[in-house]
């Protein structure tokens, strides 16, 4: 097991202080030239001696079963080289070990319209198109499920033989505290049913994937993914091959946000291809493909029911919540577990919440899966909660600042949830935004037509557990020196456009002293680098870089130690700086960095230092508490102003501020660049983005479509349509990260679209309780205003769904102990209700491999 | 990515010889700055086995000024947005030209290429893999209309911006074919048919539009109000391009209302039209005479935006675009919708 991060303190740390030359200033990422000029690999643009193309042959059916495959004419396509179906692929996988539910060719049946069935490989991308074109499938139609409340509805036929029951694949029931008794205290109870349109990442570079066979049964691929590591015991779990015999490379992805963080078909399709032809196998998505793909936002319908006593000092507290969600999670599992208990788990990290309860159901339906997208599963809660505490600001009088400012969860403490909160600048982000929009003043003043909206968001940095449970580094950096004077650093994570590799390079260079130059970096290859569990859940900055640090430092220290005994000075006063080692006391005795380098290489020989990481436990301990637990959590609040035409409805943002609590910049530039990049999405999202699907009339079809799988028709704001930013960051470093860095990668995202909603009620009055929101529903909610009618428009109610028994965990206050008091084992009989989370303690992970092994035979005998 | 399908590419290198390939080949397809059909062939739901380019007719090119406007079919729509002539005298259409597509595409594409743009569906402007998931539709492939599947004829909406414009402003078309050419009012160029959207000949080139000076605006007041979803690259979900002329007295005496995107070809608002004769262009008679063009207009559920919503919104652009003719301020949200003409 890794050392923990040894905490250097003032007293015993051997480099005197000094100011920092890189970190917190801007600086030019690392990869920032190479990406302008076109000079960067992204994965289509490899090429190999001997490569062929595959394309997949996908699903034109929602579901049905595989009667047959026919592949005579295909086979007669000048250039075809061979063929894969699901026989090929006999093992499931999946990203949670709770879910392999997966194959990279469909076996037996099909579950949405884009499910990949046969690949073709070809001597040219347009032979494997023509060829892909000419394969029959002959299909025998189920009955489709396009909704949660029609896979309520229908527990018959099932879309997987695995899940909680029929077609509801998850089911998650929990209270912290006493909630009803909250209830029963509070002075005014507020409830509200609200809607979130799923959507999707839409990054500019379509997924990619090239894979090249080797000697003794061994294969490379290089993808564009955000989480090689993954790819690679997907891998390793599908083709059965030695772990050691498969390399996974990720290349510098052209956006993820989410939609590249699954192992997928056409990645294990490749490999498998490749060794079977013995040539290189490439295969680049189409656009509409990336779409099928999706893994994006699940559509949730929410129902939020929150208790508020109005306090003797003005302010208004909250006495318990109860937060139900309802999650279409399309055809697969995907994170769907992970995003379902995401739905729950950040509630509790804003606002004193003394009591909550959280139930929620994620149901298959026969549509492209869903997953994570940035914000994973916190969104959808939150633009429900910001805006149902817009409401109970408007009802109690108070300004929606004052309302959130006077409520605000406290450092250092835990959660009624068990998660623990350390540093948190949500008050100083308020006051910022505020302050910077002129809300007090303007807020509820502006002339009709115009608002101001407020709401804030919290996020992780690194989720707490990984995804298959293990004791290992989550995190690990290798640090090479030699003679040369470079120094390479290598790390497994992944470099998504975000700027991981500018972050690790930063660090290395800050610590030892040298400038970005000196650094080589070799990122995401899982035979040369250490592993990085990968880009998601905003974990990067803080694991690798928690990592890198430790790495750094021990390298540091190996040096100073050589440079100390050959200059005779005392390794303590000795300061790494400007490409020198030098002394504290005398700035002219020193070496330079190579020169320190090449006397540490004598005296210690090759030279070479690893860091790792691993997150502090989490006090919670119930089933379930996987998920939430981080080592630190971000803090965010904007404020936009809107405007509202009433006569259509149609409305624009005029200026976005927003404040975000990012602990300590690495790099101002790249963090200002994801705030803005964080809130053009959120702009998306709520202005209108959404993966809409048709349904034909069922008299006349079965269709289930996904409505326009293309860049043109799937909207997603251009440049014309982006408003201008204001952004502060609050800086107040945070222990757990380094050099006191939270994430930004995510969290800024999340007030944006309940800011918006609010601002359109503070212009025009109106209530939307969904996003996003199109004009035609503010022309709806004006024109039942203007008739005395409720000035809303939104969902009307939360289906009725049958929880089950709650998962009752006492909270801090009450004296609990993280446990849950009714946790009953048997509640996991037949598989009916695995219960585990994404991330997991020892025996559910035992219990899970039970569960993945019944699915896998329960397909193999059918 | 998606591929281009073979087929046979012809240059000819005079309108003669262009007339005579289409009349060997009456299934070729013309092309012009490609930026609707290139895209329109790789997803299949457009085939061709030749395509003839229209780029190299040096008949087709330039934009003339003197009386009136003629504009060569392959004169290119960032060309004609930004001919100052054309915006100082016709500055609805300079408008109209600039709120298609984005510059990229309006520096390849041509002006006849955007009046004869096929009509769209989103049914129908998808890849082969999808159509064929849908049972393809009327349009392409298919016997039914899925946006009304009891429709006995295809519901695909026009897409030109520059279409409802240039009938508006009274425009000619004029056409070539082997036997001669014919001259027509643009809105005879097209018939309320999604799939049969032009009234030509497949022998006949369209050469030239023709904007009659009468049109400019020293006599005439004009305006074009499109709603889209973003500021730029969307096709217009409405459209709403109006013509005025009035007499010293401030009446009245011709009218042009042309509706884009509300059916398969551009719809005349007649009874807007016809109700403006002979009245003072007030608030109160502009406000009806938009009530009026609503009924004409059929949007349906085959672009973005909620379909009702739009026929709410073609009394709204409809007034919006009378009272920028007429001079009355517009109490609307411009941004998004309105493109900005660079300059």
């Amino acid at each position: 097991m890794a050392e923990p991060i040894r905490k250097i303190t003032p007293e015993e740390d051997p480099a005197p202080e000094r100011e920092p030359r890189l970190i917190g200033k801007p600086f030019r990422r690392v990869d920032g030239r190479a990406k302008v000029t076109g000079a960067t690999r992204f994965a289509d643009d490899l090429s190999f001696p001997r490569m062929c193309w595959v394309r997949l042959v996908r699903s034109t059916v929602p579901h049905a079963v595989i009667r047959s495959i026919d592949l005579g004419e295909a086979e007669k396509v000048p250039g075809v080289l061979g063929f894969l179906t699901g026989k090929d692929f006999p093992i499931p996988f999946g990203i949670l070990p709770v879910s392999q539910d997966e194959h990279a060719l469909c076996p037996d049946k099909v579950r949405f319209v884009g499910d990949p069935v046969v690949a073709v490989a070809a001597t040219t991308e347009d032979a494997a198109y023509e060829a892909a074109w000419k394969v029959k499938v002959d299909y025998e139609p189920l009955p489709t499920i396009g909704s949660v409340q029609e896979a309520l509805d229908t527990p018959e036929p099932r879309i997987h033989d695995y899940g909680d029951e029929g077609n509801l694949h998850k089911v998650v029931s929990m209270t912290f505290g006493a909630v009803e008794e909250g209830f029963a205290a509070a002075d005014e109870i507020f409830e509200d049913t609200i809607w979130y349109e799923g959507n999707t990442h839409l990054p500019m570079e379509q997924h990619s994937a090239v894979a090249v066979p080797e000697d003794d049964d061994r294969v490379t691929l290089w993808s564009s993914s955000q989480t090689p590591h993954y790819v690679h015991r997907a891998l390793t779990k599908v083709l059965g091959l030695p772990a050691s015999r498969i390399r996974v490379v990720a290349c510098s992805n052209g956006g993820g946000f989410g939609g590249k963080s699954d192992p997928f078909n056409h990645e294990i399709v490749v490999a498998k291809m490749a060794l079977k032809l013995g040539r290189p196998v490439k295969i680049t998505l189409t656009r509409e493909e990336v779409f099928l793909c999706h893994r994006g936002r699940h559509p949730v319908l929410m129902s939020v029911k929150t208790g508020i006593k109005r306090e003797s000092d003005g302010r208004v507290s909250i006495t318990a919540q109860r937060l139900q969600t309802a999650l279409d999670g399309g055809a697969y599992g995907s994170y769907g577990v992970a995003s379902t208990y995401y739905t729950g788990a950040l509630q509790t990290v804003t606002y004193k919440m003394p009591a909550y309860e959280f139930q929620g159901v994620r149901a298959f339906t026969n549509k492209p899966p869903c997953g994570p997208k940035r914000g994973h599963g916190t969104p959808q809660p939150r633009f429900a909660f910001e805006v149902h505490l817009d409401k109970i600001a408007a009802k109690t009088g108070l300004n929606p600042a004052d309302l959130r400012l006077g409520m605000l969860a406290e450092p250092d403490t835990v959660t009624a949830n068990w998660l623990r909160v350390g540093t948190m600048g949500l008050g100083k982000c308020i006051e910022a935004v505020v302050a910077g929009s002129g809300f007090r003043e303007r807020w509820g003043k502006l002339p009709p037509g115009r608002g101001l909206g407020l709401a804030c968001g919290s996020y992780l940095c690194g989720a707490g557990l990984p995804i298959y449970w293990n004791h290992m580094p989550q995190s690990g950096v290798m640090i090479k020196l030699d003679r040369s004077g470079g120094v390479a650093v290598f790390c497994g994570q992944a470099e998504i456009g975000q700027g991981s590799d500018s972050v690790l390079a930063a660090i290395v260079a800050e610590i030892l002293g040298v400038s970005l130059s000196d650094i080589r970096l070799c990122v995401a290859d899982t035979d040369l680098t250490p592993v990085d569990l990968g880009s998601y859940s905003s974990r990067v900055t803080l694991m690798m870089g928690n990592a890198a640090v430790q790495a750094a430092e021990r390298a540091r220290e190996q040096i100073a130690q050589a440079v100390g005994q050959q200059l005779e000075i005392p390794s303590g006063r000795l300061v790494f700086a400007d490409g020198r080692v030098f002394d504290a006391t005398d700035p002219d005795t020193g070496l330079s960095f190579q020169d320190a380098v090449i006397a540490t290489e004598a005296r210690f020989g090759t030279l070479a230092t690893t860091g790792s990481y691993i997150p502090p436990r989490s006090p919670g301990k119930y089933r379930g508490a996987g998920v939430g637990p981080s080592p630190a959590y971000s803090y965010s609040a904007a404020v936009i102003e809107v405007e509202v035409d009433p006569a259509t409805g149609l409305w624009n943002p005029l200026h976005v501020w927003i404040a975000h609590d990012i602990g300590k910049s690495i790099n101002p530039v790249l963090v200002m660049g994801q705030v803005e990049g964080g809130v053009y999405m959120g702009l998306g999202e709520v202005m209108m983005e959404e993966s809409a699907f048709r349904r034909l009339p069922r008299h006349l079809s079965n269709a289930l479509v996904h409505k326009f799988p293309s860049m043109l028709e799937y909207k997603s704001p251009s440049f014309a349509d982006m408003p201008p930013v204001t952004t502060y960051l609050i800086e107040d470093p945070d222990p757990q990260g380094p050099f006191g860095a939270k994430e930004v990668g995510q969290g800024p995202l999340l007030p944006v679209m309940p800011a918006v909603a609010n601002a359109i009620y503070d212009a025009v009055g109106v209530r939307i309780d969904q996003s996003p929101i199109h004009p035609h529903m503010v022309l709806k909610a004006l024109q039942a205003k203007a008739k005395g009618d409720e000035a809303r428009f939104g969902p009307k109610a939360f289906p009725e769904v049958d929880f089950g028994e709650t998962l009752l965990v006492p909270t801090p206050a009450q004296g609990g102990d993280g446990k849950a008091i009714n946790d009953f084992k048997d509640k996991l009989r037949s598989g009916m209700r695995s219960a585990s989370g994404t991330m997991m303690s020892r025996e559910e992970a035992l219990r899970n491999k039970k569960v993945s092994v019944l699915t896998t035979e329960l397909k193999g005998a059918r | 990515m998606l591929r281009l399908p073979a087929f046979r590419f012809l240059q000819p290198k005079t309108l003669g010889e262009a007339a005579a390939m289409l009349a060997g080949e009456p299934e070729a397809r013309l092309v012009a700055g490609g930026t609707d059909l290139w895209p329109n062939l790789k997803r299949r739901h457009q085939k061709a086995q030749t395509v003839v380019s229209l780029m190299r007719l040096p008949e087709l090119r330039g934009l003339h000024v003197n009386g009136g406007l003629r504009l060569g079919a392959t004169a290119l729509l960032a060309d004609i947005e930004t001919d100052t002539q054309v915006r100082a005298r016709w500055p609805s259409l300079a408008t109209a030209i600039a709120s298609i597509s984005s510059p990229p595409l309006r520096n390849m594409g041509t002006i006849g290429g955007n009046v004869c743009v096929d009509t769209r569906c989103t049914y129908y402007n998808q890849t082969e893999d999808w159509r064929r998931s849908i049972g393809y539709c009327l349009k392409a492939e298919g016997s039914t209309c899925w946006v009304a599947t009891s429709s006995p004829t295809c519901l695909a909406h026009t897409a030109s911006d520059s279409a409802p414009m240039l009938c508006a402003l009274g425009a000619q078309a004029r056409l070539v074919a082997p036997d001669g050419e014919r001259e027509i009012p643009l809105e005879q160029l097209y018939q309320d048919d999604g799939i049969q959207y032009l009234a030509k000949r497949s022998d006949e080139i369209l050469t030239d539009l023709l904007v009659p000076g009468e049109a400019d605006a020293a006599h005439c007041r004009s305006a074009f109000w499109k709603l889209r979803r973003r500021g730029t690259i969307d096709f217009a979900v409405l459209s709403a391009a109006v013509a005025l002329w009035t007499d010293p007295s401030g009446e009245v005496t011709r009218a042009r209302i042309y509706l884009g995107a509300v059916g398969s070809q551009p719809v005349a608002a007649t009874d807007a039209a016809q109700f403006l004769i002979g009245k003072p262009l007030t608030a109160e008679t502009l406000a009806e005479a938009a009530r009026l063009a609503r009924k004409p207009a059929y949007p349906m559920d085959n672009t973005d935006f909620q379909a009702q919503w739009r026929g709410t919104m073609v009394v709204q652009y409809t007034e919006a675009a009378l009272r920028e003719a007429a001079g009355l301020p517009v109490e609307r949200l411009a941004p998004r919708h309105l493109p900005v003409v660079a300059g």
